[in-house]
């Protein structure tokens, strides 16, 4: 095989292996970023700062477990007395909670324990807390990837 | 040399499609890890029941295994629970409404793994194992019996059994041969007469009939079949070997189940079910009395003296989470119905909650048009599978048999 040859060859090969290269890159790069996943936020209408926490370990698909929320105002001040409506669902799905938590103790420095949280599948879910206290009333979206 | 040349071209090109994973047979990590979330080897050790503290006690499956096949647990002498639980039919009937006494409104349902459901039937109407058992023994399409007749017999024929396991009988004597709240007229007057100590000293005797039952049910297990084999030894990295080899048709059907086609949303992990209920738009048989699924039976479970929250659950009141949190009022409820495990499910036509469809193919069909439902949003919406991604669909799911 003449020089000219080999450089073709050559030449093909480090393109083959520079397409494979960026193709192994493109294939396992990280999927398009998701929903917001913070953890803390202020409520919408900026009455409260919410912050959410699983009671122990991370959630399972499919297990019945439990949540700590902790509200207080933004100068944080623990906010005693809230109640709370418990809402959400699979925004992917068009579906709700397949349960109904509730708020069943409140447990000091504005920490309330929400009960009866389950997941039934994969994916992004929307947990929608509407707190009421003596502040006013107002809400907070968090999203979670299971 | 051109020949030459075309050959260290082919390789290179060959060398890349293989770098970048392209090839069809592969499955992407994303895929790899839901299809060993899927198998077998990946389902959790089957989880205690405080509710029933005799849920593990070899005796009580015992007796549960033998109430279970034993025809003399019904009015007229001729049912079983396994008459329509087959035990060599997956605990099913082949039929699409069960024929107990008479013919039933639903399909039986399979019974591998069901002690892992936190609520049982199609609809959900009870919260425990041992609390459904004992509803069809009342149904007057299915055992039509009654509960001082149960009581009554567990004495005559299991007496000392039922003593060694459980506790002393009550006092039988001198109650009606046949009492309950859901018999005839008169059972049910009969029933309303007795004292409300000799009704608790008959439920708790039911409620033990329930328990035994649902101890000789925790032992119906999943058998793994060509698919766990092909998952588990994807999980390991090695080429699965014999059975445990996919067709391409079967390794498309089983990418679109996890991918294009949605499957794995609902009939996801090791049973390939969510456990919830779901609108999926599947039709109403004619004739049959209106069926509203889950949201016609939410009152009936929360209302269930046998339920988790009455007085015949053993352990405290923390087991109850299921039924205390529970979906109690939701559209999403109208004519939403379990999501069945698809384990076995080529071998146990027809389909659907009262036999609606008669193969997997007419399954599928159902599935791609997404029809509206009769009442309440159907969550399924129209897919675009062609015929070969309809029959590969089918293909994958006879991986779930054998």
């Amino acid at each position: 095989m003449g020089s000219t040859g080999r450089m073709v060859v050559g030449a093909f090969g480090l393109v083959a292996l520079a397409v494979g290269f960026l193709a192994v890159v493109f294939l396992t790069a990280p999927a398009a970023p998701g929903p917001d996943l913070a953890r803390a936020k202020t409520s919408v209408k900026g009455l409260y700062s919410v912050a959410i926490a699983p009671e122990t370990s991370e959630p399972r698909q499919g297990d019945l477990h439990s949540w700590i929320v902790t509200v207080t105002t933004r100068q944080g001040t623990p906010v005693d007395n809230a109640s709370f409506t418990i809402g959400g669902g699979m925004p992917e799905h068009a579906h709700g909670l397949p349960t109904s938590p509730e708020a069943t103790a409140y447990l000091g420095d504005g920490r309330y324990r929400i009960e009866g949280m389950k997941f039934s599948m994969t994916g992004w879910w929307q947990l929608k807390f509407g707190i009421t206290a003596p502040v006013g009333a107002d809400e907070a979206t968090f999203n979670l990837v299971l | 040399m051109k020949g030459r040349l075309l050959t260290k071209l082919i390789a290179a090109a060959a060398l890349a499609a293989a770098m970048a994973g392209c090839s069809d047979a592969d499955f992407t990590d994303a895929e790899k890890r839901t299809i060993a979330s899927m198998a077998l080897s990946a389902l959790a050790p089957l989880p205690a029941d405080p509710t029933n503290r005799f849920a593990d006690n070899p005796g009580a499956a015992a007796l549960g295994a033998t109430l279970f096949f034993d025809t003399g647990m019904s009015r007229d002498g001729n049912v079983a629970c396994g008459t329509c639980h087959k035990i060599d039919r997956q605990f099913q009937d082949d039929l699409p409404r069960g024929i107990g006494v008479a013919q039933t409104n639903r399909r039986t349902m399979p019974l591998a793994g069901v002690a892992r459901d936190p609520f049982f039937f199609w609809d959900g109407r009870r919260d425990s194992l041992w609390s459904q058992a004992l509803v069809p023994l009342e149904n007057p399409l299915e055992h039509a019996g009654t509960r001082t007749s149960y009581a009554h017999y567990i004495k005559r024929r299991f007496g000392e059994r039922y003593e060694r396991i459980f506790r002393p009988l009550p006092d039988l004597d001198g109650l009606p041969t046949s009492a309950g709240p859901f018999g005839t007229p008169a059972e049910q007057a009969a029933w309303r007469a007795m004292t409300v100590q000799q009704r608790d000293g008959v439920d708790l005797v039911f409620a033990d009939i329930g328990k035994a039952m649902a101890a000789f049910e925790r032992s119906l297990v999943h058998a793994p079949t060509r698919f766990d084999r092909f998952a588990d030894a994807l999980a390991k990295g090695t080429a699965p070997a014999g059975d445990a080899v996919l067709s391409e048709e079967e390794e498309a059907g089983l990418r679109l189940f996890i991918g294009k086609a949605n499957c794995s949303t609902c009939h996801t992990g090791p049973r390939f079910t969510d456990n919830h209920f779901h609108n999926t738009g599947v039709p109403p048989v004619a004739g049959l009395p209106v069926d509203r699924g889950r949201i016609a039976v939410v009152d009936e479970v929360r209302a269930d003296p046998f339920n988790c929250l009455g007085k015949f659950r053993d352990g405290g009141e923390e087991a109850c989470g299921e039924l205390r949190f529970m979906q109690k009022s939701s559209p999403e409820l109208v004519r939403a119905y379990k999501t069945p495990s698809l384990r076995g499910v080529a071998d146990r036509p027809p389909y659907m909650h009262a036999g609606q469809f008669a193969t997997l193919e007419q399954v599928v069909d159902h599935y791609v048009r997404a029809q509206a439902s009769v009442e309440g949003e159907t969550e399924i919406h129209p897919l675009q599978l062609s015929d070969r991604e309809r029959a590969a669909l089918v293909a994958f799911l006879k991986t779930l048999s054998d």
